[in-house]
């Protein structure tokens, strides 16, 4: 650092005083912050050190790793729990921009651990009621007729009704939701190609974990967009989100989509499995549960401005992401007086199906305490709703399937804060 | 012998599409036939009326031990709950504002307890345990629920007949059901 600094380095002190002039009128013109009197040598008019010298040598990362200046940008993993076999991790949505996850912050569920499965070992069975049970290996799978989609993945619980109020940032409170390119073949191709028989209704996946993950799939979604995928964001799947093959049902909660698929069995009924009976249902304030919820409903929240982060008067571009799983985001509306009024965000192209979409509204901030919200609209007409609509309905013990808003208190000193805490 | 593979399949293909419906032509010839043997040896689901329930039996007493074995360390010696969830109680809690989520108070089917030990428990090292061992231990976690005597034995036929407090519990999906 002292090298920058002209008092104590008679070179750049030179560079100083001789292009002093220039650099004060830069300054009058606007160009330099407050705060900055003190020159840097990488900031105009000095030349940065990297400049002057080569830098690293091509391929001295034979895969490559975000800036060092970067490693704060990581998974938010909880701390403290009792185990971490059966837990999750979450996506740092207030670092990131854009509507991809970087495969290495794409959050992660598991209920077994992530296994290391060798690709040249691992199997699919596809059986019950088709003409031809199969057996099939990964270079199988990949000859079948390919495709590649974008959409996301939320996990069911993102967050639960009671962790709503617990949550700082973003990512604290829907980090289980991230969107990639997907790439693999149509279960429906799959599924014919071992015959389906015709009292076929659901498909029961498993997976190759330790939990030997096992859920039901009506066969409505098997035919329709459902995907076997092996690819993630252009490379193959990351061991933690299926390596080397996994089930993709877009829009439906994230533990539909079998990860380190083994198994597909054919059946005329659901399996009822732990997963889809004791977890993974609702239950409502009658102490009835709903079963079989598979839609994720339209969802949105700010990222920028959001929990934790400190800003000051002025203008700020307010954007986040906005997300359904029964199809495109129509609209999304953003309030920054505490609800009082809604306008229309920007949405970013493209708009996909089931996918992430990124929203931005321009806004100064005068300064005054309030309240920035927003809400997403899909291309059902169905309105995001406030976490008091929500709870009206369904209590506060379901745990899944919370979409409600999620409000930033912004206070007098710029922090933004949990606007339910 | 991969060229006689895919050869029958095209010639099942074949016939399939002359009698099959659309689901079941435009076969490409991927893939290798499953003999009925790979399939017995994967295949481990049990449908929750227990009619893929395994041959087998055991009691309250054996699954009592085999339960201080495997799993008390994380579920407690009475399925109390511990590192991992509690197994015991909370019948008549559901629609209270506290509600206990058990095997007794909320699981709705029976073989599903055998089917979860079977293919997941104990999490450090699942399918570990026979047949017989998963059959006492849902006798032993369905007795600690009052479901069944201390001198029960459970089998696929009385582990299928066992009626679960909660079975009537689930409703299906009305959503969307909140209204701006």
């Amino acid at each position: 650092m002292s090298q920058d600094d002209p008092k104590e380095n008679p070179s750049a002190r030179r560079r100083f005083l001789a292009q002093g002039a220039a650099a004060a009128a830069g300054i009058l013109a606007g160009g330099g912050a407050p705060g900055h009197g003190r020159a840097d040598e990488a900031a105009p008019p000095g030349i940065p050190d990297w400049t002057k010298a080569p830098g690293a040598d091509v391929g001295s990362q034979t895969y490559g790793q975000p800036s060092r200046f970067e490693s704060g940008i990581i998974r938010n993993v909880p701390k403290g729990l009792k185990q971490y076999i059966s837990a999750s991790s979450r996506t740092p949505l207030q670092e990131l921009d854009g509507i991809l996850t970087p495969n290495g912050l794409f959050y992660e569920r598991h209920h077994g651990g992530i296994p290391d499965i060798h690709p040249a070992r691992h199997r699919l069975l596809v059986h019950g009621l088709v003409e031809t049970p199969l057996v099939l290996t990964l270079d199988d799978i990949r000859r079948f007729p390919s495709e590649s989609r974008i959409h996301f993945l939320e996990c069911s619980g993102n967050p639960g009704f009671e962790a709503i109020k617990a949550g700082r940032t973003a990512s604290d409170l829907v980090g289980l939701v991230s969107c990639a390119e997907w790439t693999g073949v149509r279960l429906a191709t799959v599924l014919r190609e071992a015959g389906l028989k015709p009292e076929a209704r659901w498909v029961v996946a498993e997976g190759a974990d330790a939990a030997a993950m096992t859920r039901s799939i009506p066969i409505e979604k098997c035919l329709d967009d459902a995907l076997l995928v092996y690819s993630q964001n252009g490379e193959r799947l990351r061991p933690q989100q299926g390596y080397p093959l996994r089930v993709l049902l877009p829009g439906f909660e994230g533990n539909m989509s079998v990860k380190w698929l083994r198994r597909l069995n054919v059946t005329t009924e659901p399996a009822f499995s732990r997963e889809e009976t004791a977890k993974y249902t609702d239950l409502m304030p009658d102490g009835t549960a709903r079963q079989f919820t598979f839609v994720m409903e339209a969802k949105s929240i700010i990222t920028r401005p959001s929990g934790t982060q400190r800003i000051a008067p002025g203008f700020h571009e307010i954007t986040g992401l906005a997300w359904s799983g029964r199809g495109k985001i129509r609209g999304v509306q953003v309030s920054v007086d505490s609800g009082t009024t809604w306008q229309d965000a920007a949405l970013q192209e493209p708009v996909l199906t089931r996918a992430l979409t990124r929203f931005r509204l321009p806004w100064t901030w005068d300064g005054q305490p309030t309240t920035i919200a927003s809400r997403a609209i899909d291309e059902t007409g169905y309105v995001q709703p406030s976490f008091g609509d929500l709870t009206s309905i369904r209590g506060l013990n379901s745990f899944y399937h919370n979409n409600a808003v999620v409000p930033w208190r912004i206070a007098a000193s710029g922090e933004v804060a949990n606007g339910y805490a | 012998m991969a060229t006689r593979r895919v050869a029958a399949l095209a010639g099942a293909a074949l016939l399939m599409g002359i009698g099959g419906g659309a689901r079941s032509t435009e076969r490409l010839g991927i893939g290798r036939p499953a003999t009925q043997t790979e399939i017995a040896a994967w295949n481990i689901d049990i449908d929750r009326d227990g009619r893929k329930l395994p041959p087998g039996s055991g009691s309250v007493a054996q699954g009592r031990a085999v339960f201080e074995t495997q799993c008390a360390s994380c579920h407690g010696s009475r399925g109390e709950g511990g590192a991992g969830e509690r197994l015991v109680g909370g019948q008549g809690t559901l629609a209270s504002a506290k509600p206990i989520k058990t095997v007794g108070s909320f699981w709705p089917y029976a073989p599903t307890l055998f089917d979860y030990i079977r293919r997941a428990m104990p999490l450090n090292a699942p399918q570990s345990l026979g047949d017989s061992d998963v059959y006492a231990v849902s006798a032993y976690v369905l007795h600690l629920n009052g479901l069944v005597p201390d001198d029960a034995t459970l089998d696929a036929k009385s582990l299928a007949a066992i009626r679960m407090p909660n079975r009537d519990g689930f409703v299906s999906d009305p959503r969307p059901d909140v209204k701006p």
